[in-house]
Order: structure tokens, then sequence, then C-alpha cells
């Protein structure tokens, strides 16, 4: 089970996040969760928004690289250890990590956790072994 | 310094036009007779070779240009059979395939010839050993200065190019009396002899024969300055001939062109009429020395000049002045002719689109080639990996068609600067 991510191609330039930002802004998106990876010339922006098809269509009529990308989102206890047992799952399935980002869950003492792994089927197979809540669009989406 | 071919190089200038006469007639009836290329040209314009009586009939007589190489490639413009070809070189074409020249024994002597006038003006006997630090190859440069020298009698090195700091480990044991590259390496050569601590005083090297690329006085100066060395040029392009087509005297104004083997003509690129001595336009010219490819007014895209004022070393034939730029959009990168449709050529083969920016800079007195290309959605991979994945695979594409090594980054799209529309495809920071 995954979800949408907005994968956007950004040159490493000043006051080009804020251009990009103000685009998704116009266009009425709600950013619920972001990050950044970067090397010296580019980055890439990862952005989890209420309306992902929505997003990339207005980001391409403006004119930027978009893809749309599955990732798994799963929600987990936000205590000592909480990550761990999920890392610990998918390490034991083999299965690897390309990225992740974590944010605090609206939900009470909960964290949410954005993957994206080489194996989407078998990394929900083992998530689910470990009864590691693994998050739908809607939930992520309405947030 | 003296002259390797007194009897040509300090001809009368009616001597020369005879020979030019002579050959030109010969060598337009030898194309239209064994190159269907011609023989067609040469009929749709009324002209048969009986038309030609003398080298000012040369004027009525079509162009040949770069593209009619690739139409014709690998082979089709020889206009002799493949028993009597000795060599095939080949440089860069506009696109993917290369232009190919190949040589009978007598184009090898003539090229040779030009050589080793350039070297005998240059102060070079058969007394003296030539480092050769041009790439030998399909490249013309190495095996050309190399035959040259041998043709003069003298002792050829055959070091090739690269491993700079062996290049002076020789230098010094040897006792090289004169270094052949291009100009930068010679820069790059002189910079590595003042870091490894040797006083360039110390090395027997005395004069060096520089060209493949563009290079201007005061670097001249600048390499004279870093090497203790006299610096001439020598000029050639591997469609009439490598190094040795002209080459410049202790006068060290303009290059004498080896006119009875490549007669030169300066035209104006737009109307392509001859223009007057002294006048800078796109330097023209016609084969009329060779056999196996006899090209007939083709047109290099080198902007110079003809000066046809007596000069003071004593040679007769015609000078050229340094080429000062193109007619087209071709580069001289590391002595590398690099057409930026080549790396068009290379995006849409790998499926990208052709949305570039070429970025020529120099550093530390070598050619650095950068290339910037827009990604657009198809190429666009969401992890950092294989994003650079798609910048090696670009670099290593690049490599294999340009022979030189391109730093590839990829830009947002639209991001690359287009005036009216049209992209603004190379910006050249060399100061040269």
């Amino acid at each position: 089970m995954s979800i949408k991510q907005l994968s956007i191609f950004v040159e490493n330039r000043a006051g080009r996040l804020a251009e990009i930002t103000s685009a998704i802004a116009a266009s009425g998106i709600d950013i619920h969760a972001l990050s950044i990876a970067d090397t010296t010339n580019f980055g890439i922006l990862r952005l989890i928004v209420d309306k992902p098809d929505e997003a990339e269509k207005a980001l391409k009529a403006a004119g930027l690289t978009v893809s749309l990308t599955d990732v798994i989102a799963i929600g987990i206890p936000n205590t000592p250890g909480g990550f761990a047992v999920a890392a610990r799952a998918l390490a034991d399935a083999s299965v690897t990590i390309e990225y992740m980002y974590a944010f605090i869950s609206p939900e009470q003492g909960r964290a949410w956790v954005i993957l994206r792994v080489d194996d989407n089927d078998k990394a929900t197979v083992a998530l689910q072994e470990h009864d590691i809540e693994i998050l739908g669009e809607d939930k992520v989406y309405r947030l | 310094m003296p002259m390797y071919q007194p009897e040509i190089e300090g001809a009368s200038r009616d001597y020369l036009h005879a020979i030019q006469s002579a050959r030109l007639i010969r060598m337009v009836k030898h194309a239209y007779d064994n190159v269907p290329f011609y023989k067609k040209k040469l009929n749709e314009m009324g002209l048969t070779p009986e038309d030609i009586h003398s080298i000012e009939d040369i004027s009525k007589l079509p162009f040949t240009v770069k593209d009619d190489l690739r139409d014709h490639y690998p082979f089709g413009l020889f206009a002799v059979p493949q028993s009597e070809i000795i060599r095939i070189h080949a440089s860069s074409g506009t696109t993917g395939k290369p232009t190919v020249v190949g040589y009978t024994e007598h184009d090898i002597q003539v090229w040779a010839d030009g050589a080793a006038r350039a070297l005998s003006a240059a102060g070079c006997t058969k007394n003296d050993l030539v480092h050769v630090s041009y790439g030998y190859g399909l490249f013309t440069g190495g095996l050309g200065l190399h035959y040259g020298a041998e043709r003069l009698g003298a002792t050829a090195l055959p070091v090739s190019s690269g491993n700079t700091q062996r290049q002076v480990q020789l230098l010094q044991d040897f006792g090289s009396d004169f270094l052949c590259c291009t100009p930068s390496y010679a820069m790059f050569i002189g910079e590595t002899v003042r870091n490894m601590g040797i006083d360039p005083q110390s090395l027997k090297v005395r004069g060096g024969l520089f060209g493949a690329e563009p290079w201007t006085d005061p670097m001249r100066r600048q390499i004279e300055q870093l090497l203790g060395i006299q610096a001439y040029d020598i000029y050639g392009l591997s469609e009439i001939a490598g190094p040795g087509v002209a080459y410049s005297c202790d006068g060290k104004d303009g290059l004498h062109v080896n006119e009875d083997y490549f007669y030169p003509e300066v035209i104006d690129p737009e109307t392509l009429q001859p223009l007057p001595d002294g006048e800078y336009g796109e330097l023209v010219f016609t084969c009329i020395g060779k056999e196996a490819l006899p090209l007939i007014r083709y047109r290099t895209r080198d902007i110079c000049a003809l000066i046809r004022t007596p000069c003071s070393c004593g040679r007769t034939t015609i000078r050229m002045s340094k080429p000062r730029g193109r007619s087209d959009d071709m580069l001289i990168i590391r002595g590398i002719n690099v057409f930026p449709s080549q790396v068009e050529h290379v995006l849409l083969s790998l499926g990208m689109d052709p949305n570039y920016q070429i970025i020529v800079g120099r550093s530390h007195n070598l050619d650095t080639m950068e290339v910037q290309v827009e990604l657009g959605d198809s190429s666009f991979k969401d992890t950092i990996k294989d994003l650079e994945a798609v910048e090696k695979k670009l670099e290593h594409a690049l490599q294999s068609t340009l022979n030189i090594h391109a730093q590839v980054h990829l830009v947002e799209p639209g991001s690359l600067p287009r005036s009216e529309g049209k992209a603004k495809r190379v910006i050249d920071n060399r100061n040269i």
C-alpha cells in the first residue's frame, strides 16, 4: 500500500525554494510534509501534499521538472525505539531504504514516517507482519 | 632560419605561379575523372577540366564544405583506389560521424615536406631531437610532426600527450631541442617544469612549434618566457593536411602557406566572393598537390587574412594571419575540434531533450569543458544516486563522442538563457 509523493528537481540557487513554494501556494495546494536532498549543484524537493495529482499538473505547467513517486507512509509510537522496530523489520526482510523522513502525527503520541524503499510490496508485507500501521492515501492527504 | 626547400620557399612569384597553374589543371582533371561528386558538380556548372588554364581560373570552381565529407562518409570522396591509400586520419565531424581523410604515399610526403619546412623555419636541423607531445592516433598532430622531423633528418621522439611529469623528465634526460604540442599544453609543461623545481634555463630545449588551437601573441611571449625558448606557429587542419599547411618564421608576422601544395584564398563567407589581400574573411584551400583527397576550394571556416608583402625571412610564399575566429560554431578545446551539434547528437541518442549549454574555461592553462543540461521529466529520477548516474552516463557518452572529458551538470528546464527563442549554446570564458 503506497501513497503519492511529489518530487521536484531544484537547482541550488538563491531564492529558488521561495519561487517554487510560492508556485505551490498559488495553486492552492497544502503541504503536509517536506524534505530536501541536496548535492553541490542540485537538490530534490520531496513533498507530501493534499492533492498530489493537481499539484503535479500545476507545477509542470509552471515549467518545473516534477514526478510522482510511490512511497510508504507508516504510523509508529512516538516513544524510544518506536522507529527501530520498523527499521529492523525492513532490514530483516532485506528491504533497502533509499531515503525517509519523519514528522509528528496529529494523533496523540504517534509519529509518521515516509519511506522510499527498493521494493514496496516486500516492505508492505514485512511491516504488516510486525503490526506496523501503514497509512492510506485518505488519511495522509486529509491531514 | 634556413629554408628546407629554398627552391620553393624562396622561389620567384612567376615560378610559383607556373607550378600552381600546372598543378591545378592536373588536379581538377584528376578529381573530375575519379570523384563522381566533383564530376557531377562541375557538370552542373557547365564546367569541364578543359576550362581550367591557370591558377586564376580557380574562382570558376565550386566550393567544398565539411558536410560534403560527411555525406560521402567514409571514403566516398577518395580519388584513388584503396590499394593506393597508405594512411587514414579522422577528426570530429559536425554530427556523430568523423571526417575521414586518406593519404597516398605521395600525400604523406607532401605533408612531411610541409612539416619539415616548418621545423626548419624554427631553426631545427638534422642534429636536433624533436619532442612530439601532440597526441598520436587518428588526430593528425602527433604523426604530422613526427614525419616532418624524420623528413628533415632530425630525431623524432614520439612521446604523445599526457603524463606531464614524465614529459619534463624526458625533456631533461634526453636533452630535447624542440618541443611540439598545443600552446596550452606548452604552458602546462612550462608550469610543471617550475613546480618540479627545475630551472627552465637548464633544459636544452630552444624552440617549440605550437598549433591545433587558437593562441595569441601575448600567449606566445608567455610560453617563451616560461620555457626560455622561441615559440613558432604551425597550422593545419586534417581535411587538408595536419600540421604543416602553414608555419611562422622569425619574422613572426603571419604564417607562410605551403602554397605549392595548398592554394589559399580568403572569401567573404556571406557572398562567397574572394576578398583582397589584407582583408579578413574565411580561409579556403585547394589541395593542388594531393592525390587521395583532392579537395577543391575547401571552406575551412577559419577567419584570417592573406599577406603578400615581402617577409624579412626571405621566403616568398604568401602568408596568412593567425586565425582569429571561426565562421561556424566549432570550438577548439585542448586541441580537439568540438561542434555543439555533437553534444546535441549525444543528448538525443540518450533520449534526452537537446536543451544544453557548453561552458568553456581555462584552469591552470588547460581548457575545461562543462555541459549544462536541462533535466526534463522523462530523465528525472527521485533519488540523488540516480540523478548522479544520469550525469555520469552523459559524461561517458560525451567522452566517447568528443574524445575529451566534459563535466555534466543537470539544471532546471527553462533555466538556460535564450534570446529570441534561440538558445545560446556556448559560453567561452577563455581569454585568448
